[in-house]
């Protein structure tokens, strides 16, 4: 029962169409510092569009699809009307506005801080208060998510919450909890120093209240993809979710462990004591379980689809999947992509081994190809899968949406190998210039050239999906039914008290989070001596 | 069941989930906190609480190392970006009364005749930094050592403020303006060299930076050329030293006959 289209695709094309300007931006930014770009001569230029690249698809988009996907499954997972969607559109306006506040200085070349913010490199005052604006608004969908399952409850007790809702609103507490690390940074730290009430600023402690935004946002942009690899891929190709406790269990598993975690970004820095270091980096070990488990389950889902269809043998049946299905293919490129993603992963959580391929090209390869390829690829899924609920139009052109898939894959696997390997070679990331001219880089040449390539596979493949959507709003009309989630093999009709709600989960998150980052926090925040002179971005 | 029967130890979930959590946390704390520390052999703990506080990351007095001694004065100026960034008119007037003692080499508009460099419309923080530097001796010259170091604090300021707020004028020997050369928008990456113009103008501008446009080039030059062989060495952490020693003669020449060619005006376009 989806009423409320209009917000939902709301959100979707307010996303998709920043992403695809952000796109078109990083497909400059790989080619204008590669070998066969001509150099523009002004670096600042390249940390503008860097700087806008990655707030749009760091902060913007990423939340808007969760938004958006997050307001159809209370919709239809619950069969319930919204509630509150005044609020709803508040917090999409918030977005918009804030997207707006914050582009305009960066455009301006006030605040090429890029989307980490570089304390104490400080820019424009309204491109803060435009992520701020960006946060709050995500904030109310945190907590209309939360109202939307206390209200179905009561008109349900004792039932199981739908896996989708339940997955859902597990993200959405994620989400809430770990943007206060960058709300409390921009808010105690970088605000008032934009603002002008002071001019120093502890750049150590900067950096660990990122860290706490900066690992669980990563599984935070991760529940789409991981919901619809549960609850969409099944029915999709006419298979049912394996178990559903298992589900449950990696999502209650995320929110526990994705946040304790961030310190892993701050192996280098030298105002975290060793200890601190090691907790965050055996946790991190752990949050590789639920991904496990994830990977389990999903296979034993389609094989189960596999068998259903007549697949016969210990691995034959992987022929009789629906491989012309879009939603197949998707899933299959995206597992490839995570498992890519997932063994370089290992290496960037280790203490030791990070210190080789740290603020590399290296990261960045990483994390184009988890995020960028394995979740994004299924945010593509979930949008041609919900479209026709939303627009009542057919999506026709399924041909076309395979090669769009396709190409996705081909162009990120182009893109990001090359990538991870210029970094293993020593290339720093985040410069806008390289001369590979001198001998010394010269053989990189034809790597970042091949990541040149791959970024405009990559690009062609996005305008194509953008293509796919818009033409989807004129399509012939059909009545696509009610949306429906995938059926587990046991469909449940009762669940542990524990699996169906949050509560003890969420008490996990914060005790950890209390544990694993109180006192380095309260170290530097009392210490005092730790605070260094800001450095204004286009200032004397 | 409600939530309530969730939180206490009667239930199986509870017991599960906050027993392996918390033995997680025991077991990796003990690791890192107290194992791992102990099992680096080039550090000594007295005892197993220094240990964790060392692992914890708790700020220590390091043991008496004295400083190496320094036998030459280092630059002692702190800036910050807000360093005299408000001057009122009276400084200013003050400003422009001491100034008369340094017109004959700096020129009465602060622009100069000779290789001195022009003043005029210089950032005042940098002005201010280089006086306290030439009275503490960080920095020395022969004829701007005897003027500063009877200056006192409030002068200095004054002095700066008044050059500052004084327009910014062509230079006497205008060349034709050179286009911009490799060191001054790329740097010299390999050479761990960054742009000129990422601090000195052109690309942007760093506080305590000053900007060169219409310097004189053999002035320019001969500051690089000091900065490379440590002759002066009042840069703040070595940041030019360490660029000027990297630098290629020809990329020095570069650099100054570019900024020498440009007219100062442009330097409004980044301020
Ligand atoms: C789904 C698509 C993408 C997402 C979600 C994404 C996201 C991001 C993010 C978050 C950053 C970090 C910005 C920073 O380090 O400050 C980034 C950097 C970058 N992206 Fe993308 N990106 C995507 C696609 C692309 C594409 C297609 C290209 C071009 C081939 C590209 C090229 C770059 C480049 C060159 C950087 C800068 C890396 C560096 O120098 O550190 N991105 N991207
Ligand atoms: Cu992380």
């Amino acid at each position: 029962m989806l009423v409320n289209r209009k917000l939902i695709l709301a959100h979707f094309w307010f996303a998709f169409a920043v992403f695809g300007v952000a796109l078109t931006l990083g497909a400059w930014q790989m080619f204008i510092r590669s070998p066969i770009g001509t150099w523009l001569s002004n670096p600042e230029l390249y940390y503008r569009s860097l700087t806008a690249h990655g707030t749009v698809m760091g902060y913007v988009f990423p939340t808007l699809v969760a938004m958006g996907f997050g307001y159809a499954i209370s919709e239809s997972a619950l069969e319930q009307r919204l509630v509150g969607v005044r609020w709803a559109w508040t917090g999409f306006w918030l977005i918009v506005l804030g997207s707006i506040m914050a582009v305009i200085p960066i455009a301006l070349g006030r605040a090429s801080v890029l989307y980490t913010f570089y304390p104490p490199l400080i820019g424009n005052l309204f491109y803060y208060l435009g992520v701020v604006l960006v946060v709050v608004g995500s904030w109310i969908w945190v907590a209309l998510m939360a109202i939307n399952l206390r209200v179905w409850r009561k008109a349900h007790p004792d039932a199981p919450v739908p896996l989708a809702m339940f997955a859902n609103v597990a993200g959405s507490y994620l989400w809430a909890w770990t943007a206060v690390g960058a709300a409390l940074e921009l808010l105690l730290q970088i605000i008032p120093v934009a603002a002008g009430l002071k001019n120093t600023i502890d750049a150590g402690l900067a950096r660990i209240f990122f860290s706490w935004t900066l690992h669980a946002i990563v599984y935070f942009w991760l529940m789409p993809t991981y919901i619809a690899y549960y609850t969409i891929v099944p029915r999709a190709i006419g298979g049912r979710v394996y178990s559903d406790s298992m589900a449950r269990i990696s999502f209650i598993l995320f929110l526990v462990v994705a946040m304790p975690i961030g310190m892993h970004h701050t192996f280098a820095d030298p105002q975290v004591g060793a200890g601190f270091k090691f907790i965050h980096s055996a946790f991190t070990a752990l949050v590789a379980l639920p991904t496990l488990l994830t990977v389990f389950t999903i296979c034993a889902s389609v094989e189960i689809a596999a068998r259903l269809r007549g697949g016969r043998g210990l691995f034959g049946w992987i022929r009789a999947l629906p491989w012309d299905n879009p939603m197949m293919l998707a899933l299959a490129f995206s597992f490839v992509m995570l498992g890519f993603g997932g063994a370089g992963g290992l290496i960037n959580m280790s203490y030791q081994l990070d210190a080789s391929i740290h603020n590399t090209q290296w990261i960045t390869g990483h994390f184009h190809l988890i995020f960028g390829g394995a979740i994004v690829i299924m945010y593509f899924a979930i949008a041609y899968d919900l479209w026709p609920h939303l627009t009542g139009r057919e999506l026709v052109d399924v041909r076309l949406i395979r090669t769009q898939l396709w190409l996705w894959f081909i162009g990120m696997i182009v893109t990001t190998f090359p990538w991870h390997w210029v970094g293993i070679l020593g290339m720093p990331r985040r410069m806008a210039y390289f001369d590979f001219g001198d001998p010394a880089i010269a053989p990189q040449a034809l790597s970042v050239t091949f990541s040149v390539i791959g970024g405009f596979i990559l690009l062609t493949s996005g305008i194509m999906f953008i293509v796919i959507l818009a033409r989807g709003m004129r399509a012939p009309q059909v009545d696509a039914g009610p949306y429906r989630f995938a059926l587990a093999v046991h469909q449940p009709t009762t669940v542990p008290v524990a699996l169906n709600t949050h509560a003890l989960w969420v008490a996990l998150m914060i005790a950890l989070t209390l544990t694993n980052y109180g006192y380095p926090i309260l170290n530097l925040a009392l210490g005092g001596g730790t605070s260094v002179p800001a450095v204004y971005v286009g200032a004397q | 069941m409600s939530t309530r029967d969730l939180f206490t130890f009667g239930n199986r979930h509870f017991r599960i989930g906050v027993g392996i959590v918390l033995g997680m946390l025991i077991v990796t704390a003990i690791a890192g906190f107290v194992v791992l520390p102990f099992a680096q052999p080039w550090v000594q703990f007295a005892n197993v609480w220094d240990a964790i506080c060392s692992a914890a990351g708790v700020p220590q007095r390091a043991a008496s190392v004295t400083a190496p001694e320094q036998t030459k004065r280092l630059s002692e100026v702190v800036l910050t970006s807000h360093t005299l960034a408000r001057p009122n008119q009276e400084a200013i007037g003050r400003g422009a009364t001491l100034a008369q003692r340094c017109a004959i080499c700096h020129g009465p508009t602060g622009v100069s005749r000779a290789d001195s460099p022009n003043l005029a419309g210089q950032y005042a923080a940098v002005i201010y930094k280089e006086l306290h530097d030439f009275r503490s001796g960080a920095r020395s010259n022969a004829v701007m050592s005897p003027f500063a170091v009877n200056l006192t604090e409030e002068e200095i300021a004054d002095i700066s403020n008044y050059y500052a707020y004084l327009p910014r004028l062509p230079a006497y020997h205008p060349t034709p303006q050179l286009p911009k050369p490799n060191i001054v928008i790329y740097g010299a990456p390999m050479r761990g060299i960054a742009p000129c113009g990422a601090c000195h103008g052109s690309l942007d501008n760093k506080t305590g930076s000053p900007w060169l446009e219409g310097q004189s080039e053999a002035y320019l030059k001969a500051q690089l050329q000091a900065l490379a062989s440590g002759e002066r060495r009042n840069d703040i952490s070595q940041q030019m030293r360490n660029i000027a020693r990297a630098m290629t003669p020809q990329e020095v020449e570069a650099a100054a006959a570019y900024y020498a060619s440009q007219p100062p005006d442009v330097v409004k376009a980044v301020d």
